[in-house]
């Protein structure tokens, strides 16, 4: 990673896992470096997902989305973390469906329930929840029990928003 | 001059193959699969979210209820994640005996997928034979744990209770029956003419495309790929015991079958193990504050009692920082990507479905065969609808 | 020298209700409809160790138009709500309805956006079978007790509901 380092803007490791953060302009650069260098064979990407800190104000100073992406190397059995940090009103990072087709579906995931928006995807759409709902379910202001569509006719009785 | 044009053909959610509620719209032309594309989302309860508004402690049965057919398995991952967030130690006699139940947790998947993926393609009877051993890991669940099938026994911090004085007798009469029983179901299905016409070159897929698609588990290993979470990043234990992974050559469903049936055995050989070689000790850790204390210890020690309420009730704080524990669940790599963000609900938590991604690849598996190989790709992919959606 | 003796031994005497209902309840098929885990259990409770068939259950129909008894078995998605609504209108009467597993009686474990709480919001349901899978015993007593409910019931008053039902 010590190439890229203009890009890399904090190194940290908890409990054993290592996670770079990074800028999310140099994503697909970085990943794509990643995956065609032989020596250090990251082939797999596990995981996408997306974490929302809403409502803790020292972590929402970064961005309030952090977009993590597990990449995992079967020849050395090493796993790590990318880290790219969003505020709310930029959700745009590039997609990786051309390096690794199984992304697609990870990252309409996250569109769905997060609202990220992923750029170069061929078919950002909704993929878990049902298609009246409004709205992006995982995000911390969105409550937890607000029925859509109405079933049982609460709109009167204030939802239960989990922070 | 005639025009050909394709058709559409929806495999609604409600279908024979017992798979869920998974709809697959299929555009034929013909015979012949021109695209196959899954809808999922029917099944979606928002686990995740529902999840990070409770206490760590009460968001452990919701975890059962993803993959339910390998619940011991979920248990374990979720425990696994929390004890690296908390830093706990566990006791060797927890480990061994984890291991025990997570591999009769895999035999009691893979009984349920040889069943359903044996009666989609036709023999019937497989299913009512695996149904019928599946109720004697059953029975063995429930004199652990008090519940068929969800029985949140692996706890944070160890098991929930003491294991049964008879676990040792029982475990040892199962595997001697299913010892006997996978030689049959051998001579049923193996060197069948019908079976092997209907697996053999169908749902193929090379090593280099399974990598690039994220797939993991038997799906990965039946194209000859060598990634086995239990070998490359061993957890509770696992690198105390004995093993083989069995890999495939060719990456089509009769691969995939050989595979699964011989991570049973391999499942057989290492349970035997755990019960061989486990040590005596406490069925919990002591670490007071998190973990909570044995019941017998309430009733005579006060800490104990005020521990058990203020954990109860409150729960534990838990540092701020990410976490990810991967376990092979039957289906493939389940990982649990925990977040804490100082207080005593999770930020984030997350579970990486081995379902979900594997299922993505099923236009690959399906582009330009015929239709019933489908149904086919869609049984030795082993999904589970509780874990895609969520 | 009573009436008994008058009519000859190969005639029963009984009313319609009473031998239509004892038809109906010794040969309901039922619609293979598991959604989530409690479908395994309703899987077990059809194959070997606790037989189903015993009770006139053989057959599990795919298809709803050839069915009289839908068992919900697991939790019902908001986007899975309207193919439960169309699959029990598919069903010719007379159809009954068996709620298995606390998520389809009332949401269950999940109170929350994703999960309609009671399939009975959609639908009218005749039975409750409670339990987080509810064991194979249970969902037989529920059976057993569906039997007993379709013994009591008469045709007359099905006519009239069937007739207010079709407006």
């Amino acid at each position: 990673m010590e190439q890229f380092g203009d890009a890399v803007l904090d190194h940290s490791e908890f409990r054993g896992d290592v996670s770079y953060t990074i800028k999310a302009e140099r994503l697909t650069e970085i990943c794509e470096a990643l995956q065609g260098d032989a020596r250090l064979d990251v082939k797999l990407l596990s995981d996408i997902t997306c974490v929302d800190w809403l409502g803790d104000e020292q972590e929402e100073k970064k961005g309030r989305f952090e977009v993590v992406y597990n990449l995992y190397s079967i020849g050395h059995c090493y796993r790590f973390f990318l880290k790219v940090r969003l505020d709310t009103d930029d959700l745009k990072v590039s997609s990786l469906v051309d390096l690794w087709p199984g992304a697609n579906w990870m990252e309409r995931e996250v569109w769905d329930l997060f609202g990220i928006e992923f750029v170069g995807h061929p078919q950002l759409t909704k993929i878990l929840t049902p298609d009246e709902l409004e709205g992006h379910p995982l995000r911390k202001d969105y409550p937890l029990t607000w029925e859509q569509p109405q079933f049982s006719f609460n709109k009167d009785a204030p939802p239960e928003v989990i922070k | 001059m005639a025009e050909s044009k394709t058709v559409t053909l929806n495999m609604g959610p409600q279908h024979p193959s017992t798979h869920g509620v998974l709809r697959v719209i299929v555009e034929l032309d013909g015979e012949t699969v021109v695209r196959a594309e899954p809808v999922v989302g029917y099944l979606h309860t928002g686990i995740e979210k529902t999840m990070e508004s409770k206490l760590y402690y009460k968001a452990l049965p919701c975890t059962d209820r993803m993959d339910y057919l390998a619940p011991m398995s979920n248990n374990l991952g979720y425990c696994l994640a929390v004890e690296k967030l908390m830093d706990i130690e566990i006791p060797e006699k927890v480990k061994w005996a984890r291991v025990c139940l997570a591999e009769l947790t895999r035999l009691n998947s893979h009984l349920v997928w040889l069943g359903t993926h044996a009666i989609d393609l036709g023999a019937m009877s497989m299913l009512l034979y695996t149904f019928r051993e599946r109720e004697l890991i059953l029975d063995i669940y429930e004199a652990c744990g008090g519940q068929r099938m969800m029985t949140s026994y692996i706890r944070i911090g160890g098991l929930a209770h003491e294991l049964p004085a008879d676990f040792d007798k029982k475990v040892r009469s199962l595997i001697k029956v299913i010892r006997e029983k996978l030689h049959d179901y051998e001579t049923l299905l193996t060197d069948n003419e019908i079976f092997i016409n209907r697996t053999r070159d169908v749902a193929v897929i090379s090593a280099e495309d399974a990598i690039a698609w994220s797939l993991t588990g038997p799906m990965l290993r039946g194209s000859g790929v060598k990634y086995d979470v239990r070998k490359a990043n061993p957890y509770s234990g696992y690198e105390n015991f004995d093993f083989e992974v069995p890999i495939g050559k060719k990456g089509d469903a009769y691969d995939r079958y050989l595979v699964r049936l011989e991570e049973m055995r391999q499942s057989l050989n290492i349970a035997e193990q755990a019960l061989d070689g486990m040590p005596e000790g406490p069925y919990r850790a002591h670490v007071p504050g998190v973990v909570l204390p044995p019941k017998e210890d309430i009733l005579y020690k006060m800490e104990s009692m005020i521990f058990h309420f203020k954990i109860i009730t409150d729960g534990f704080t838990a540092p701020k920082g990410s976490v990810y524990q991967a376990i092979e669940s039957p289906k493939g790599e389940i990982g649990f990507f925990i977040t804490g963000d100082g207080t005593n609900r999770p930020r984030r938590v997350r579970v990486r479905p081995p379902s979900f991604i594997n299922l993505a690849a099923l236009p690959k598996l399906c582009a330009g065969r015929l239709f019933s190989d489908v149904v086919c790709a869609i049984g030795s992919t082993d999904i589970v609808l509780g874990e895609v959606d969520r | 020298m009573g009436l008994e003796e008058k009519i000859p031994d190969s005639i029963i005497l009984t009313s319609l209700d009473k031998m239509v209902n004892w038809a109906r309840k010794r040969s309901m098929w039922p619609l293979g409809f598991g959604l989530a885990c409690c479908a395994i259990e309703m899987m077990s409770t059809f194959a070997a160790h606790f037989d189903l068939a015993r009770y006139g259950m053989e057959v599990m129909r795919p298809s709803p138009r050839q069915a009289d008894l839908m068992i919900v078995a697991g939790r019902v998605s908001m986007k899975m709500a309207p193919v439960v609504k169309t699959l029990y209108e598919q069903m010719p009467n007379p159809k009954w309805v068996i709620s298995m597993g606390a998520c389809a009686s009332c949401g269950g474990v999940f109170n929350n956006y994703a999960i309609l709480q009671g399939v009975d919001r959609i639908i009218p349901v005749d039975i409750y079978v409670p339990g987080c899978p509810p064991r194979p015993e249970q969902l037989l007593d529920g059976i057993l007790k569906l039997q007993e409910k379709v013994e009591r019931e008469s045709l007359k008053d099905k006519r009239e509901e069937w007739g207010r039902e079709a407006g």
